[in-house]
């Protein structure tokens, strides 16, 4: 323990390209880029499959087919094929190999999360709206939306969960982000440097998980309404 | 000087780095086959180790709903831990071996386990607790006739999640020298043959295990199929 205080408080680890700072801003780049790059795939295909009420074998299956893929395995496959490992601006070695993996493992929480989302609104709600007149573009974004969007934030959560874990892991391939924290203690035989680059990455993940319950609560429409009859 | 080796006899698939070598195969079979039985191991052992603890803590939050807020959310922080994390953060207790992959995957499946039973256990139908208790079966004999039965499909729906997922993450494990599969692709990750060859047994493993799974849910609910 008092070698995890005294990492913390060695300078040395807080600069230079191996320092947190520097891994700690190409966990959170990558995070973020290849959720985004999910989304603009996964989203639109699953908002307008879910709205079509079609493709619910793909939907499931996805997910099955992202559970049983190794991140290790792929990311060796892809580094020592056609994406390569070299360095890829602000995304350090192997950038562009790590972050078509990550997005590849974003994609379907995004997807199915979203699909199930929207293929569950009742039924008797797009009835209503389509009685009165909306178009189906209406339909999606001023019904179907709104009210699947608690489990959309609820996929989006599970992605980033999914993606800054699987970010770490890139370092046992030689890939960028803070896992090489981690992955050097164990070079060095510093348990003190493990248990530290540990911490950082679970306090991470652990306050993201907390950060998306909040927002999830935020956007549930039926807790505003609730809310605004008690007023 | 005459080179101990003529350079052409060192031309072969393994020195070219080919993605797929009849050389490998034939000269690392032995290799291979210790990875894939390690991995089937460690699979097996900490999928049976979360499930040895997920029965009991479901049971414990069915009967005490109050517990089950905080078993469901103890395990789910579990599961947000990135795995090389969780791992290395039980090395000071477990130590570094094959202790903190076991218990570090178990705690995994345990997060899907519990659910899995909590789920299955609420999917029997309110009606048909009602008949048995008309029947006169007392709570134990409903768990284990009544309840238990129903509740397989959802149960084993978890279970398969938890063994692919195991599947998966058991590469992880070759951080701490103990990962199957993984360690073959890690030990050298520009080895073209081997990183294939783990990759392909890795995913074939998680299927064929799912597989298994499947046969095993239709043979205990054979009602499913009337």
């Amino acid at each position: 323990m008092n070698g995890v205080v005294s990492w913390f408080r060695d300078s040395s680890n807080w600069h230079g390209d191996y320092g947190v700072p520097v891994l700690f801003g190409q966990h959170v780049l990558l995070t973020v880029t290849s959720v985004v790059l999910a989304g603009l795939l996964g989203f639109p295909l699953a908002l307008w499959l879910g709205h079509r009420h079609r493709g619910g074998v793909l939907a499931i299956n996805i997910t099955n087919i992202g559970r049983a893929v190794p991140i290790v395995a792929l990311l060796s496959l892809f580094s020592l094929s056609i994406l390569g490992s070299g360095y890829l601006g602000p995304y350090g070695r192997s950038g562009l190999s790590t972050l078509v993996t990550l997005a590849l493992f974003a994609l379907p929480p995004i997807v199915t999360s979203t699909y199930n989302a929207v293929v569950e609104v009742d039924a008797d709600v797009v009835e209503a709206a389509r009685g009165m007149g909306m178009a189906e573009l209406g339909v999606l974004r001023q019904v179907e939306l709104p009210l699947a969007a608690p489990l959309i934030i609820s996929g989006l959560r599970l992605a980033v969960v999914q993606v800054w874990a699987t970010a770490t892991i890139a370092a046992l391939v030689a890939g960028p982000g803070l896992g090489n924290i981690i992955t050097r203690g164990y070079a060095n035989n510093q348990t003190a440097e493990v248990v530290s680059g540990s911490l950082i990455v679970a306090l991470c993940a652990l306050l993201m998980e907390i950060g998306f319950l909040g927002l999830q609560r935020l956007v549930d429409p039926r807790r505003r309404s609730r809310v605004g009859t008690m007023r | 000087m005459v080179p101990l080796l003529a350079p052409t006899s060192l031309d072969n698939c393994l020195t070219r780095n080919d993605w797929i070598c009849g050389l490998y195969y034939s000269t690392r079979a032995g290799d291979l086959q210790t990875a894939l039985v390690q991995h089937i191991g460690i699979v097996l052992a900490s999928v049976s180790l979360g499930l040895v603890v997920a029965i009991p803590l479901a049971l414990l939050a069915r009967r005490y709903r109050r517990l089950e807020g905080i078993i469901v959310g103890t395990t789910t922080a579990i599961y947000t831990i990135p795995s090389l994390a969780l791992f290395s953060l039980m090395v000071p207790f477990t130590g570094l071996g094959h202790r903190t992959v076991l218990i570090g995957l178990g705690l995994y499946s345990l997060t899907i386990l519990v659910r899995a039973v909590l789920d299955g256990l609420d999917a029997v139908p309110a009606e048909v607790r009602e008949s048995a208790l008309g029947m006169g079966y007392n709570p134990r004999t409903m768990l284990l006739r009544v309840e238990v039965p129903l509740a397989v499909p959802a149960f084993m729906s978890g279970l398969r999640v938890a063994m692919v997922s195991a599947v998966a993450l058991t590469t992880v494990g070759s951080i701490l020298d103990y990962g199957g599969l993984g360690n073959l692709i890690l030990e050298d990750p520009t080895f073209k043959a081997q990183v294939l060859a783990g990759s392909v047994l890795c995913v074939a493993l998680a299927v064929s295990l799912d597989i298994v799974l499947v046969v095993i849910q239709r043979l205990l609910t054979p009602w499913t199929r009337a």
